[in-house]
């Protein structure tokens, strides 16, 4: 469900900046929340404080980061990790009940932490669970949300702009919370490049309680099933990555594209049309409603390059296109491009590569 | 029992154009549908509806036309609709959108009974914003699953819920207590026909028409542009890159030179990829 109204061009009230009222005057830095599941940071986390370091110094403000978890060795290397991703401070809850994600007591300690140290600016991944979080902090803080942000920045007068795709990606919108605190952002994971890791000494930890009990809390999670194949979950993180599209034809055609996958140490992937032909699982599409990547390589075998496939794959260093079209859109935005029949050249490249990294086939060439 | 749903109408984004020069929408001619993953979560009260008895009344909050939504929603078989209306709404963002419905949502319950369960879609396709659901249920405060990919079980009488959730890496089973608010996953089940008798009921049942006043919300400032903290600056166009790609040319070729020219270009631009390549192929 969304906004009743599609966003409009600027016109009217929208440009209009009130005097931001008297109960936000005191709201300041740039806080970023560490997603911290089943003893894991997601690692959108540290990509947004990558982001956040770049808001806080433009504000000239602190930047720090909000740890909810449950009491261990997990929850302070999570304190530690966000110090060495940039974090100036940390602010950390520790309880028993915050060791699986569920909403509620997940939003009490957050609207509690943000009610009593007042940040400007929050900043949360737009995974399932920071998505879950952030609808509802907001609502309770009854302050503005903008999702899925693609571009963060601050103006001159110090209000985040925050970019987003709408319409299914065929446009890009530009949106301001202005006369409310704090200002709340998500953003996809590998939207923003991984900041470098510094190994920075341990800086400010400020602990906070909140009262939580376990009775008090209705939802309880009985059991966690992780995915069984494992790689799916990399997609996102890959650094080469395969991908085939309609132009395939037959399911029976993704064995091209996984045959070079898996030569090359690749992850595969695909178009939307694919998860709804039911030729691939969905958590292998890429794009606007499926997963972002950010590899050093990219390859796409009959892929048309909708805009809504290429909002997911533009932060690629290197995009090589196969495309039968020479005017698909695809090599508007690819770096190679190549006009051929992806089903008789996938094998070939795949041959190719084998010839070029197998250690034994070089050393026979050399002989 | 009782189910609300919520659904919205929404432009066909496959189709949506944008305008070349004033980078704005052209909405002419773009045919509307129910929000797609709405569906999801229609057809799963509907089910439970059937299998428990009961009634689903939806809501939708949007122009007059979004009456033909909720049409279609008779149509596969809903016993109500409600269409939330009024100039006041115009300019919602996701914080006075789920402001209004929540008001429209406690009226309906006032009216014809409390809901056991408030259901949405995952997200729309023309916001993606997936914030609705939730501010839904903090301003009713229900219980929120959300991204529910099954509902493993419901005992209407114990008020106990058990759903599949989907979360990063895996799935949570959950436990929890009705009334309780479910956005609903896409793909989680198959979205039925409607039925001749249901079709036909459709076209003759009434869409029950409300305003701001009607739906209860006494607070106008909390709807419409007034009540969005967000406020959209600059709609754009992506920029276009200023390049084409670098073209291999095939011509007179075999494919398997043409192959190792694109590896040879590939590293070229990035060799540091040749040891990465080499390194995951544990050569
Ligand atoms: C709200 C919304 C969200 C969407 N989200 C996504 C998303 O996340 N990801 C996504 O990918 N799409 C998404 N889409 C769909 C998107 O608009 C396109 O429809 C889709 O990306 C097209 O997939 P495709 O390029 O594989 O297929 P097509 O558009 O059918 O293109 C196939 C291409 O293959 C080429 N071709 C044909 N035969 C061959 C051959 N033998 N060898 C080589 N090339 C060949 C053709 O020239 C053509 O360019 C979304 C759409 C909407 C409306």
């Amino acid at each position: 469900m969304s906004t009743a109204n599609p966003p409009r061009p600027a016109a009217g009230r929208a440009g209009i900046k009130k005097e931001l009222p008297e109960r936000f005057k005191d709201y300041r830095h740039v806080w970023v929340f560490i997603e911290l599941e089943r003893g894991q940071v997601h690692p959108v986390s540290f990509e947004l404080l990558g982001e956040g370091r770049k808001l806080a110094d433009k504000l000239g403000v602190q930047l720090a980061s909000v740890v909810l978890g449950p009491p261990g060795e997990a929850t302070w290397y999570a304190v530690a990790e966000a110090f060495a991703y940039g974090a100036d401070l940390v602010y950390i809850v520790e309880a028993p009940l915050l060791a699986d994600y569920r909403n509620e007591p997940f939003t009490k300690a957050m609207t509690d932490l943000v009610d009593t140290h007042k940040p400007e600016i929050l900043l949360l991944g737009a995974t399932t669970l920071g998505r879950d979080l952030a609808g509802s902090v907001a609502t309770t803080l009854q302050t503005g949300l903008t999702a899925d942000c693609t571009e963060l920045d601050v103006d001159a007068d110090g209000s985040l702009a925050a970019t987003r795709p709408t319409f299914g990606g065929s446009l890009l919108c530009t949106i301001y919370t202005l006369n409310y605190r704090p200002q709340m952002a998500t953003v996809r994971p590998r939207v923003m490049p991984m900041p470098q890791r510094a190994d920075k000494p341990v800086g400010r930890v400020i602990q906070h309680k909140v009262s939580l009990a376990e009775d008090e809390i209705v939802t309880k999670v009985l059991s966690f099933l992780p995915d069984s194949q494992s790689a799916e979950a990399n997609l996102a993180y890959a650094d080469v990555v395969v991908a085939g599209g309609l132009g395939l034809g037959a399911a029976e055609n993704l064995q091209l594209v996984k045959n070079l996958a898996r030569t090359i140490g690749a992850e595969h992937g695909c178009s939307r049309p694919l998860v709804q032909k039911g030729w691939m699982p969905a958590d292998r599409q890429i794009g606007q409603t499926g997963k972002t990547i950010r590899p050093k390589l990219y390859i796409a075998a009959g892929i048309s390059g909708a805009i809504q496939h290429r909002v997911g794959v533009e932060g690629a260093d290197l995009i090589v296109a196969i495309n039968t079209d020479p005017n698909a859109p695809i090599f508007d935005f690819a770096h190679i491009g190549i006009v051929t029949d992806a089903i008789r050249f996938l094998p070939a490249l795949t041959e190719a590569f084998t010839r070029r990294l197998s250690p034994h086939s070089r050393d026979k060439l050399a002989s | 029992m009782h189910i609300v749903i919520c659904i919205k109408q929404v432009p066909d984004s496959a189709q949506i154009r944008v305008h070349p020069v004033t980078n704005t929408i052209m909405r002419q001619g773009v045919p509307t549908i129910i929000n797609p993953y709405d569906l999801f979560a229609l057809e799963e009260a509907l089910k439970l509806r059937d299998a428990h008895g009961g009634e689903v009344t939806v809501l939708s909050m949007g122009p007059p036309m979004a009456e033909d939504a909720l049409r279609k929603a008779l149509g596969y078989g809903a016993d109500r609709a409600v269409l939330l209306t009024d100039r006041y709404f115009a300019g919602s963002d996701t914080l006075a959108t789920s402001f209004a419905l929540s008001q429209a949502i406690a009226k309906i319950g006032e009216t014809f009974g409390t809901p056991d369960i408030v259901f949405t879609g995952k997200q729309t396709i023309d916001g993606d914003t997936a914030q609705v659901g939730p501010g839904i249920a903090q301003r009713l405060d229900l219980l929120q699953l959300t991204y529910v990919a099954k509902i493993a079980s419901i005992d209407f009488a114990a008020r106990e819920i058990q759903v599949e959730r989907r979360s990063e890496g895996g799935t949570q089973v959950l436990k929890s207590r009705l009334p309780c608010l479910i956005t609903m996953l896409e793909g989680t089940n198959e979205i039925r026909r409607g039925s001749l008798q249901d079709a036909m009921g459709a076209a003759r049942s009434h869409v029950l028409k409300w305003n701001a006043a009607e739906a209860g919300i006494e607070d106008l400032t909390k709807c419409g542009l007034r009540g969005s903290p967000t406020v959209v600056k600059r709609v754009f166009a992506p920029t276009p890159r200023a390049e084409k790609a670098a073209q291999i040319d095939t011509a007179e070729k075999t494919l398997r030179d043409v192959a190792e020219e694109l590896i040879a270009a590939i590293l070229a631009r990035q060799p540091a990829l040749e040891h990465e390549l080499a390194f995951n192929n544990g050569a």
